[in-house]
């Protein structure tokens, strides 16, 4: 009978020999058949290549970033050889100050960001509304209140809640939330709700987003020393007061960070406010209504069958190149934030 | 006098000092459990809305998980729906973005945490790769749709079996009649490696920073070279933890639609890639999975995105979407009790 532990060591003894024998043909030929200055100079070699190999693939994620911003830039901006980019037929006032986005190959085309603009940040406001309280509540309790049992059981709930992909969300917002919830509510409010409304998007992204801030709030929240609680207590304070007063501020950097960078995930989510929130660019700040945000409309744009180089195609590289610059801002804002006002307990 | 907080202050007896009377304290108190029970509340509210989420996807797919379900093709009729198609789709595509990602993601962790000397151009990567890991999934898909689509165009028309290559300047070499598609698995797995690529090597990394330093220096002062420490003690030891990162890497891409959408892979299938449809013809026609990566195909969250989308005035295509979900999360669900079984079994075997 094997215990279980001598079980695991096997599983690990054999992974590690499986890597040794991919390792030990060179090492056999060298020990065996080379003398030594040989030898050695064959392993340089060897280290340089893989050194070579290791730093191209770390390099990739370089180029990553910079294909990424060439291709928004040639598409949108300027475009090399024969093609012409969006902002080359498009005035970029017109893409800036229009209320109207109509994006055909036609006359009669409109080119205005603002119904976009408005459909995603009313998405992302209304997905921070629902996942600030809830994950900064969720993060509170699980550093300060909950039994370490508890907690065991609380973080895997939150982790499947953030591995739940976003195309089922849309389909709960849209076949759930929507009839299910917001419809008998507002009901009783004698509003009407149609049935793709940016309320519903938001809900759910919120609910997605949820477990960002509970993690990444949870993590500051522990970071801060158990004198300062220690002290707080000692002083009389109550849980309340620790929470709330003493330990929410002391992290309130790494809590601003995580708001911010789960608004920027709000903004780029594309699947579940591409189902709940509809398909039509309207200019409104009615959430019961439907709107069409930047990356629901990219994601439409590229299902059309419309040539290539058509305007309409391009459009979908300036709201790219709008999407990209916008998450980025906020995400180097978090970063920022973070670091700046961070703060530090010995 | 009776104080209710609980934890570390249990019973706490001289509070009255930084407080006024007894009516005051108790004030406090009570709004401290108020706040307490506000917490639990939202806490254990993501917990009801899981269960609600769950029950209604079962709810809606009411019955029409079935086995025809899993091994038929899409159909306009409601009944007849399957997602055959998917599941195969999905199933390539996941394993070659993991073919692509796991090389090149450890690879960079390792040159990034072992090799790497503090030099700007570093700097700039490690700056680079946490921005890299916060731009929208559906950006990815753009830079699929303009940089690699058009590679696949190009191969598409070099095999269409009129174009002849010459070898050497000696003969010339007719090329073969490939099927190639622009919306292919290869470029739908290499924009989806794009995605998953940063947190592939942020996962990487911090396992192999969790590596003590004494198991290198050891390796290093018993003469091993650099790579050879990397390859012999470094990377079994970091294993269990690369492999947890990796899984739930792949767990997202598993989920993932917008970049497929971007790239303009198939919404309604009735073929699998390569034909192959079912794991007894892998064995019976191996090579057709040579045709796999430049064959069409689509994957189960864009087929489930297509069903949700379905205007349908008897709501019988919502059926179809719950039972592809079920689907869906039933494969991240093995998936990601693998990773479950990976950690379990490296939180017992640490040994320094």
């Amino acid at each position: 009978m094997y215990s279980g532990l001598e079980v695991d060591q096997q599983w690990s003894a054999s992974c590690q020999l499986l890597l040794v024998r991919l390792g030990f043909g060179l090492s056999f030929v060298e020990s065996v058949l080379m003398p030594t200055w040989a030898s050695q100079r064959i392993h340089r070699r060897h280290e340089t290549l893989i050194r070579w190999v290791l730093f191209v693939c770390a390099a990739l994620s370089v180029l990553t970033t910079a294909a990424i911003i060439y291709v928004l830039l040639s598409n949108a901006v300027y475009a090399p050889g024969e093609k012409t980019a969006f902002f080359e037929r498009v005035s970029l006032w017109q893409f800036l100050t229009s209320g109207r986005w109509k994006p055909t190959d036609g006359a009669g085309a409109h080119f205005g960001i603002w119904p976009l603009l408005t459909g995603t940040l009313q998405v992302a406001l209304i997905a921070s509304l629902v996942s600030i309280p809830a994950g900064l509540g969720a993060a509170v309790y699980m550093s300060e209140y909950a039994q370490p049992r508890e907690r065991e059981f609380l973080k895997p709930v939150l982790e499947i809640l953030a591995g739940i992909p976003s195309v089922v969300y849309g389909f709960f917002a849209l076949k759930f939330i929507t009839p299910w919830v917001l419809k008998p509510l507002f009901g009783l409010l004698g509003l009407e709700i149609s049935i793709f409304n940016s309320l519903s998007a938001g809900i759910v992204v919120g609910i997605m987003v949820t477990p960002l801030i509970a993690s990444l709030s949870e993590d500051v929240i522990r970071a801060v020393p158990r004198s300062l609680r220690e002290a707080a207590y000692a002083l009389g304070s109550t849980r309340f007061d620790v929470s709330a007063r003493v330990v929410v501020p002391a992290a309130l950097s790494g809590i601003l960070a995580s708001f911010l960078l789960a608004f920027s995930r709000a903004v780029g989510e594309t699947m579940a406010v591409a189902i709940a929130a509809g398909g039509n660019p309207l200019l409104t700040l009615n959430p019961l209504r439907g709107s069409q945000t930047m990356t629901g409309f990219m994601v439409h744009a590229s299902a059309g069958d419309s040539a290539a180089d058509s305007i309409s195609r391009m459009s979908m590289y300036a709201v790219g190149i709008t999407l990209f610059v916008m998450t980025l801002t906020i995400n180097l804002l978090s970063g920022w934030i973070m670091r700046r006002y961070r703060e530090v307990y010995q | 006098m009776s104080v209710v907080s609980g934890g570390v202050t249990d019973g706490v007896v001289s509070v009255s000092f930084t407080a006024g009377s007894d009516s005051q304290i108790r004030q406090r108190l009570r709004l401290s459990r108020y706040f307490m029970w506000l917490c639990r509340l939202v806490t254990y509210a993501s917990l009801g809305v899981l269960a609600v989420l769950l029950l209604s996807i079962m709810w809606n797919s009411a019955g029409r998980l079935s086995w025809s379900f899993l091994s038929s093709h899409y159909s306009m009729h409601p009944d007849r729906c399957g997602i055959l198609a998917g599941l195969w789709g999905t199933f390539w595509l996941v394993l070659l973005t993991a073919g692509f990602s796991i090389p090149i993601g450890v690879g960079s962790a390792v040159y990034l945490e072992e090799m790497a000397k503090d030099t700007w151009l570093m700097r700039v990567i490690r700056v680079n790769l946490s921005n890299l890991a916060g731009v929208p999934s559906i950006v990815y898909g753009i830079l699929g749709l303009t940089a690699f689509r058009p590679l696949m165009i190009q191969l598409q028309s070099l095999f269409d079996g009129r174009h002849a290559v010459n070898v050497l300047g000696m003969f010339r070499l007719r090329l073969l009649k490939l099927d190639i598609y622009d919306g292919s698995v290869l470029i739908g797995a290499m924009t989806m490696s794009l995605v998953i690529l940063p947190t592939v090597i942020i996962a990487s990394q911090e396992a192999l920073r969790a590596v003590p330093a004494s198991i290198r220096v050891a390796s290093l002062a018993l003469g091993a070279t650099r790579w050879q420490t990397i390859w012999r003690q470094v990377l079994p030891a970091s294993l269990p933890g690369i492999a947890t990162g990796v899984i739930l890497s792949i767990s997202r891409a598993i989920g993932e639609a917008a970049p497929l959408m971007m790239i303009g892979v198939l919404t309604v299938a009735s073929m699998c890639p390569g034909g192959l449809e079912s794991p007894g013809q892998l064995l019976s026609e191996p090579g057709r999975v040579l045709a796999v990566p430049f064959d069409q195909f689509t994957a189960m969250p864009v087929e489930i995105y297509d069903w949700s989308k379905q205007p349908d005035p008897e709501d019988r295509f919502t059926a179809v979407a719950a039972a592809g979900i079920l689907v869906l999360l039933a494969v991240l669900l093995t998936v990601n009790a693998a990773a479950m079984i990976v950690r379990y079994r490296a939180g017992r075997q640490l040994r320094w």
